[in-house]
């Protein structure tokens, strides 16, 4: 009796002390998002950037937003952003589908040193033939344009195809046997039958195709030297980076466009967060 | 090693099919090893075989008139001699401009057209294949194939090919081409004092290597800097991949610990920084950190925690290391916390008995395990790290400029990685190309064999087919 009161107080101890230490680093997670908030919505003061561990002013509102969207041409950057991401997002998803299918289901002679192929192109990094993309879109006369994005994004996607390849090995192979035996053809069986059922790694692959261009800043620093044709994170990046002394001045206005671009992307998440994480973890870590 | 010996097969395969349609084949099969296209048309196939033929008139006169020259200037040894300029015309009195040689263009086309000729290689070979197989039908008294046939057997036994047309177009233009075109840059003298058009470059061998790797310079030589950088380069993956691994491990720990409730919320609290763009929490620590960052007005103190320079740039290392943590702990944290629910209870049920105490139930059971199961998760992870490119960037930019680190006119900076290193090389005011490309073929090679180390050791590869 005394003997199981006793743990029972050692375990709710131990269990206090674990509270206090995931709230501590939960603290420690959630506060610089919380000043990323703060600083978006906080009534700029003469100064720029908040001074004191609590501000003299304390006051909310959409000031910064209304200076966003009209001193700069951040609209403008977000619809680029859209555009691009969009059209990279549908052409790369097709790429990845494609050919995680053929790699996965379908049998032919050269598919092992295919993959080999892909995974030592996989290997050499992506900044050492920028250089070398941006002059070849030179010589397509390309630079400076939206379309140049999008074959820079999707040009390589099936690069990437190794996680849904994993998801469509797992999908059992007597299915399609009993379609193909009913006569259907192979593009029958892939729409038909794959795809309604590889849906978490559809929606796992359009939200990461989705939201690469909304990350990038290198590749579009190199291709685009058109303001007007900034995506956002290079016009997010440029905004407190390009001139130093700006920083002050711009930095609540940035957050407010960190903001806008963090929204967008925390709602995509959440509302597809079931099948991102079954698609990781069904194609990423099988042991 | 059967994969070897498979492969080899295959290729004699291909010359021996190749040889004996030139023994064996009828005289239009033999005709279509120079004009693709005629054995199917003496066949009756006209569509495929005019197909053929315009493919190979169209390859004939792009490397008569565009492609034959740039070829010749990758043997030749050189990439343009001819600078332009400005020439006096004695006729009619004026400066005439000169459009010179350009050795950007000359590599440039000159490796478009290799490409094209290994894809004309590989058409040409289908082209007598299809041919003889015709004449093996005939000899066996069946008919030839007609579009129909063709067509169904694309959507049916060779469905692959439909399907991995594009992708691979794709990845030959925006990848491959790069690749080989940076690769043979290695080769180049391309730097800020050969730059095309103004200037012309060429080839000189291995001695960008010669530069890289040799001590010569003494310690403010390239190789010393490289060295550092090189070191510098694994120090950070080491750290940035364990440190990780092992506070998500822990933070899931806590989470899935019994008795713990509202588990959702508190994975919800780390998750939410994933949901972040990385360049927006990146920039927002940056300017945080900064000389006039909130953090020294909450402290009161003027530390310059990203560009301190004492102790060989310690400061700014640990702090990206931090910084770095805030960032990968939660997608550890979100993997760890999947795998931790599937060990068997079953485990954990035998060391109780045994009187095991926590913490050698976690070195006994929980460690062993999960680190059998993500040991390729760590290796991608470290390689993901040595070319972590965000993080330092936008954080550092790769600074700060120690005097130690910037010799030799290498640019680099102390707490660059081999990658940001590469990327100031390109776009610094005095690009070298050259050398960015030798250090971009030594980052490949580092992650070729961490990345084959993984590829040969995960069971899912080796086991792919177990599942169906």
């Amino acid at each position: 009796m005394k003997n199981s009161f006793l743990r029972t107080v050692r375990r709710n101890a131990s269990n206090i002390g674990t509270y206090i230490l995931l709230a501590v680093l939960g603290i420690v997670w959630i506060l610089p998002i919380l000043y990323l908030i703060y600083t978006a919505f906080r009534v700029t003061p003469s100064t720029g950037i908040i001074n004191a561990l609590i501000p003299d002013d304390l006051r909310l509102g959409f000031g910064n937003f209304k200076r966003l969207f009209a001193d700069t041409i951040f609209g403008k950057w977000l619809v680029n952003t859209l555009i691009v991401s969009v059209s990279s997002c549908a052409v790369s998803t097709l790429f990845i589908l494609a050919v995680s299918y053929a790699l996965s289901r379908l049998k032919f002679r050269t598919r092992k040193p295919i993959m080999n192929v892909l995974l030592v192109l996989g290997m050499f990094p992506g900044f050492m033939s920028m250089i070398a993309v941006y002059f070849i879109l030179k010589a397509m006369n390309l630079t400076n344009s939206r379309l140049a994005l999008v074959l820079v994004y999707s040009g390589s996607a099936a690069l990437s195809y190794y996680i849904c390849k994993g998801f469509f090995d797992t999908i059992a192979k007597a299915m399609e046997e009993a379609a193909i035996l009913d006569g259907a053809s192979q593009p029958i069986v892939f729409w038909k039958i794959i795809l309604p059922l590889a849906k978490p790694i559809i929606v796992y692959t359009v939200l990461t195709s989705f939201i690469s261009p909304w990350c990038d800043f290198i590749f579009v620093n190199t291709i685009i030297s058109d303001r007007e044709l900034y995506t956002v994170s290079l016009g997010l990046y440029k905004m407190i980076n390009a001139e130093k002394n700006s920083f002050n001045d711009n930095f609540t206005v940035f957050c407010a466009g960190a903001f806008v671009v963090g929204g967008i992307i925390v709602t995509l998440f959440m509302s597809m967060q079931r099948y991102y994480v079954e698609g990781v973890t069904s194609g990423a870590v099988k042991g | 090693m059967s994969d070897k010996v498979r492969k080899k097969r295959e290729g004699k395969n291909l010359f021996h099919k190749l040889s004996s349609a030139l023994k064996n084949g009828s005289y239009a099969t033999r005709l279509s090893f120079f004009f693709m296209g005629c054995g199917q048309i003496a066949r009756g196939q006209v569509v495929k075989g005019g197909l053929y033929l315009l493919f190979q008139t169209a390859f004939s006169l792009f490397m008569i008139f565009f492609g034959g020259r740039y070829i010749a200037h990758l043997f030749s040894g050189d990439l343009g001699r001819k600078l332009s300029g400005e020439i006096w015309n004695e006729e009619l009195q004026i400066f005439e401009k000169v459009q010179g040689d350009n050795s950007f263009l000359i590599l440039l086309y000159g490796v478009v057209s290799l490409l094209l000729i290994g894809v004309f290689l590989v058409v040409w070979a289908m082209n007598v294949r299809g041919s003889y197989e015709n004449d093996k039908r005939l000899r066996r008294g069946e008919r030839v194939l007609t579009i129909k046939d063709d067509w169904r057997i694309l959507l049916n036994e060779r469905f692959y090919l439909p399907l991995l047309f594009l992708p691979f177009v794709g990845l030959l233009v925006f990848t491959v081409m790069p690749l080989v075109f940076m690769v043979l840059i290695a080769f180049t003298n391309y730097d800020y004092a050969h730059m095309p058009p103004g200037k012309l470059f060429d080839w000189v061998g291995f001695s960008n290597f010669k530069t890289l790797f040799s001590f010569s310079g003494g310690t403010t030589g390239f190789a010393f800097v490289f060295l550092r950088v090189l070191i510098w380069t694994f120090v950070w993956a080491f750290f940035a991949t364990f440190t990780n691994y092992f506070l998500g491990l822990l933070i899931a720990l806590l989470i899935n610990k019994k008795g713990i409730k509202l588990k959702a919320l508190w994975r919800t609290l780390f998750v939410i920084a994933i949901a972040v763009p990385q360049f927006v929490t990146l920039l927002l620590m940056q300017k945080i950190l900064d000389g006039d960052g909130i953090l020294n007005k909450i402290l009161g103190t003027n530390i310059l925690w990203l560009a301190d320079q004492r102790y060989l740039s310690l400061l700014p290392r640990l702090m990206i290391i931090l910084v770095n943590i805030w960032i990968g702990v939660p997608y550890t944290l979100l993997m760890c916390s999947g795998i931790l629910m599937n060990i068997p209870t079953d485990y954990y049920e035998a060391a109780r008995i045994d009187g095991a105490s926590p913490a050698k139930m976690f070195i006994h059971v929980t460690l062993p395990y999960m680190l059998q199961v993500t040991t390729p998760y760590l290796i991608t992870q470290f390689v993901g790290n040595i070319n972590n490119f965000n993080v330092i960037w936008l954080l550092t930019g790769g600074g700060p400029v120690d005097n130690l680190h910037y010799g030799g006119g290498s640019q680099a900076q102390s707490t660059d990685l081999l990658v940001t290193w590469l990327y100031r090389l390109t776009v610094d005011q005095n690009p070298k190309y050259n050398v960015a490309s030798v250090i971009g073929i030594v980052i490949f090679v580092i992650s070729a064999v961490l990345s084959l180390i993984t590829y040969n050791r995960t069971s899912a590869v080796k086991g792919e087919d177990t599942f169906q």
